[in-house]
């Protein structure tokens, strides 16, 4: 690692107003300067540590009983974000059934375009035709109403290799559509989302050698679990992406920092050892600072779904400090004792969704990985407490999803399982789950 | 004294079997199933020689305390002239027995129950009756009780309570118990107990004996003094003060005379005697109902995501649409009825395995042969493994008690498959579902000569659970259908 520091700025206003200006757009005017800030060494971007990540925002149901976003909720927490100096707004046009793009156009417009960064992706997942492809991208503007994105994103590419992102980019001339669109300034940063192996995310790494392909960013998902612990044989450590990307100097945007929720909720065994060292810091604390410790970070994503976690983020970030050699020893030991849980690594990003089956395949793994770090997880009919801790999972189940959606409803028809970014076995598990609840009501653990 | 002795006793039975047919939970079963056992005609259906004979001695004994204390039905009525006649001292005057009507009633009783005519039974019976009035209209209350507490106890983090689903079962089986509950209801308001005096065929049958009872109520005509209070009080009509005479077909010793007499002229002591049975009355009420109607209702839920332009976004829910009853054509009794014949036998039509079955399976018929009595659908739920609570509670032997083991000896229906519907077989996905869920192995995929797996079903294994039903994922009609078996065992 070259640069081993990190970036602290204060007085962070008269500094943004030196900040050298890409296409005529300026870095945010106002920083509270408390809020840690990162630079795009690339272009002089002043972006903070703590971005908005837009695919958990609340859900609530209209007249018609049809999912809409809780736009007033959305609009309390851009506010709050943004005058605490949350800078970076991270959607995709596949996000919350589509919605997400046109909650966050309607709340950031509301604030001037240059106190914001806006960062979007081209997620042509289904139809990849050049038509439907470009219509998705200008459809971005609409929802967004901007005129130009600040960071946009072929998403989640990797899986596949080289050939299934030439299917989705290359053959149909996306790429180079997009390069032109880069050049007339209507994308400020062009890079990619990456979910995959070590040698698919080689495969980028050439065409960037080779000049093929200027990355200005790359999104990879990292977390001290992740580090060194990437769950499944077909994703690569952020250990060593975050070493390829630092070697090329490109700047990292980070997401599932906190796996989906999971480490901001971590066994009782873990958050205990975390207390004892910080008593008033929380899980998510050490899993944000852990990120933000590593200089050639730009960014780092937290969906954040109501005001409790924005604030406590807000918290975090504004009173940074990064994590010693020893503390992050710490955190490699906590994230071998998580590897220890038998929870499924779901980060509840909802790819697999919506099952033609109408299982809430998501719902049903936050649910069962809940009742494991809270300890609400009978393991034997011997146990002292089994007919409580049945009761509490059989009910909370119930309550979490509605009967006809559980696991016990998957046929295993296996179409969830190229969309997961994770790579979870999401059929097996679900049998894995299923057959948990149905030893619970026969008592047969 | 008496009278208290009898209100406190019928408070208890009343409570406890009410309680029995509100509990969704299993909970109550194990301390409170005696209460269903002793009534008149389940143990009768039973052939429960043991308790029939001990009511006929509690009546030659006692007289009719059975329909002051253990009928339910008694009790309610009681409770409804109590409010209907509170405002009034004297309510009531004495009636004559409405011999033709009454006795009428009680042959054509006779007949439809040696015949087996059951939802003819089940609409006479006065325990039949209560439990669908409280099944059909009470229950769903008390779930909703349940289920606003269950969401402040969801608030509170707390996992005391379960949420339950309301649903009507049978649409004509309810009808029936709104329109038994307003009949009940008019004829006890201001009339006392003429609905066990005229219609009550278990009534009818106790006052054969209570006639001739050993203890009764007795006016001692030296002390009378010829007030008439006591014939005023009977919620019964039976006291002919005039001649100082008490119909003993019809007193069902609440009591309530002898409360009432300041002379102290009415006692209840030993008096074994024939009675003088009053004459015949011109009749006055007749009481008959019935309406069948059949509704199929197919409600569909959930939110499609919306997907356009061939985009595939993420998260949303497919549509589940709910499924029907398929045509059965033998019906489906529960494990623990030796057939159908003999569970249609049997049963009178209580409702309270209906009230108790947790995977909404049991309901009442709409088939007009059967009538009111419960048949399993698998459309919302399957009878699961582990539970056995209609066995339990059952009070005629309609339903035989057994246990988690013994259930899968019972073979109460089979599996057939129609390849038509099946997702697999025609090839559009890829599944298999029925054979994972199937508990006794009975079903296997095999390869067709097209390539694609179908479920057949190995009759002999099969005990017609129907999980593979339930989880079959072709709506609104599943590919495999467990139909009925005739003999179980």
């Amino acid at each position: 690692m070259k640069r081993r520091d990190f970036i602290k700025i204060s007085g962070a206003a008269a500094l943004a107003a030196c900040a050298p200006k890409v296409a005529g757009k300026n870095a945010p005017a106002e920083e509270p300067e408390n809020m840690l800030i990162r630079e795009n060494p690339r272009n002089g971007d002043r972006v903070s540590a703590l971005g908005f990540g837009c695919m958990r925002w609340p859900m609530i149901k209209d007249d018609k009983g049809h999912d809409i976003i809780d736009q007033e909720a959305v609009n309390e927490m851009v506010d709050y974000a943004i005058a605490h100096g949350i800078n970076y707004f991270d959607t995709s046009p596949a996000y919350l059934q589509g919605l997400s793009e046109k909650a966050a156009g309607d709340a950031l417009s509301r604030h001037p375009r240059e106190s914001y960064y806006i960062a979007t992706k081209l997620s042509n997942f289904g139809d990849r035709s050049k038509e439907a492809s470009i219509r998705m991208y200008y459809d971005s503007f609409k929802q967004l109403k901007t005129e130009y994105f600040d960071y946009y994103l072929l998403h989640s590419i990797g899986r596949g290799g080289r050939a299934a992102f030439n299917a989705r980019y290359v053959e149909n001339g996306m790429l180079d559509f997009l390069r032109k669109e880069k050049e007339a300034g209507r994308i400020r940063n062009l890079g990619f989302s990456f979910h995959g192996s070590a040698k698919e995310f080689d495969g980028f790494m050439e065409m960037y050698d080779s000049g093929e392909m200027v990355w200005d960013f790359v999104q990879i998902e990292m977390n001290y679990v992740d580090w060194r612990h990437a769950d499944g044989k077909r994703n690569a450590n952020a250990e060593y992406l975050y070493a390829e990307l630092d070697k090329r100097e490109i700047p990292i945007v980070i997401m599932e920092p906190l796996l989906g929720g999971r480490l901001a909720n971590v066994p009782e065994g873990i958050v205990r050892q975390m207390k004892e060292r910080e008593p008033d810091k929380s899980a998510a604390s050490w899993a944000f600072r852990f990120c933000a410790t590593y200089p050639r970070v730009l960014c780092i994503l937290s969906g954040m779904t109501n005001m409790t976690p924005l604030k406590e983020n807000v918290q975090t970030f504004g009173h940074f400090k990064p994590l010693t050699e020893e503390e992050l020893a710490f955190l490699e030991q906590m994230a071998i004792q998580m590897k220890e849980y038998p929870m499924v690594n779901c980060t509840d990003c909802k790819y697999c969704m919506p099952c033609p089956w109408g299982v809430n395949i998501p719902g049903v793994f936050q649910h069962y990985n809940k009742a494991i770090t809270d300890g609400t997880y009978a393991q034997s009919t011997e146990q002292k407490n089994y007919n409580k801790l049945k009761r509490a999972y059989l009910v909370s189940y119930d309550r979490a999803v509605e009967s006809l959606r559980q696991a016990d409803r998957c046929i295993t028809c296996g179409e969830c399982v190229s969309h997961c970014p994770q790579s979870i076995p999401i059929p097996r598990e679900l049998r894995r789950i299923a057959r948990y609840v149905e030893d619970l009501k026969q008592d047969r653990l | 004294m008496l009278k208290k002795l009898r209100v406190l006793l019928a408070w208890v039975f009343f409570i406890g079997i009410t309680l029995l047919l509100l509990d969704f939970t299993g909970a109550l079963h194990a301390w409170l199933g005696w209460m269903a056992k002793i009534q008149f005609l389940p143990a009768v259906m039973a052939v429960n020689s043991a308790i029939v004979i001990a009511l006929v001695l509690i009546t030659l004994i006692f007289g009719r305390v059975y329909c002051s204390v253990i009928c339910p039905l008694g009790v309610f009525q009681d409770g409804v002239s109590h409010i209907g006649t509170r405002k009034s001292k004297t309510p009531y005057k004495y009636k004559k027995e409405l011999k033709w009507l009454r006795y009428g009633i009680w042959v054509v009783f006779a007949v439809v129950f040696v015949l087996g005519v059951q939802w003819a039974v089940a609409l006479l019976a006065p325990y039949s009756a209560y439990g669908r009035i409280v099944q059909n209209l009470f229950q769903p209350v008390a779930i909703w009780i349940n289920n606003l507490f269950e969401i402040l106890a969801e608030r509170a983090g707390s996992y005391a309570f379960y949420p339950r689903e309301v649903w009507i079962r049978s649409i004509p089986t309810f009808i029936i118990a709104i329109v038994t509950l307003v009949l009940v209801v008019v004829l006890s308001f201001k009339g006392g107990r003429t609905y066990c005096n005229t219609v009550c065929p278990v009534g009818t049958t106790l006052s054969f004996f209570s006639r001739f009872a050993m203890f009764r109520p007795v006016i001692d005509t030296s002390k009378c003094v010829n007030c008439g209070l006591c014939g005023r009080k009977c919620k019964a009509m039976c006291i002919d003060t005039k001649n100082h005479k008490i119909d003993y077909s019809r007193c069902v010793d609440c009591f309530d005379c002898i409360e009432n007499c300041s002379a102290g002229a009415l006692k209840y002591r030993f008096a074994w005697k024939k009675s003088e049975i009053a004459g015949t009355d011109s009749g006055r009420r007749a009481f008959m109902a019935g309406t069948v109607m059949a509704v199929g209702a197919a409600a569909l839920k959930g939110v499609a995501a919306k997907a356009q332009d061939g985009k595939k976004l993420d998260g949303g829910f497919a549509e589940i649409v709910h499924k029907v009853a398929p045509e059965r054509e033998t019906p489906l009794t529960p494990p623990g009825s030796k057939s159908v014949k003999d569970f249609y036998r049997r049963c009178t039509a209580c409702q309270l395995c209906v009230a108790q079955c947790p995977n909404n399976v049991l309901r009442p018929s709409t088939d007009l042969e059967h009538l009111m009595q419960p048949e399993m659908s698998y459309e919302k739920g399957y009878c699961r493994p582990e539970c056995t609570r209609c066995s339990n509670v059952c009070p005629t032997g309609a339903i035989l008690p057994i246990s988690k083991e013994q259930k899968t000896q019972y073979h109460i229906g089979t599996a057939k498959v129609n390849l038509e519907l099946c997702l697999s077989a025609t090839g559009k996905t890829h599944c298999g579902k029925c054979a994972s869920m199937c508990p006794t192995g009975a079903v296997v995929m095999v390869k067709g000569e097209d390539g694609h797996s179908r479920p057949t079903v190995a009759e002999e294994v099969c005990i017609g659970c129907g999980a593979c039903e339930q989880y079959c994922p072709s709506r609104p009609i599943s590919a495999i259908v467990v139909h009925g078996k005739e003999l179980h065992v």
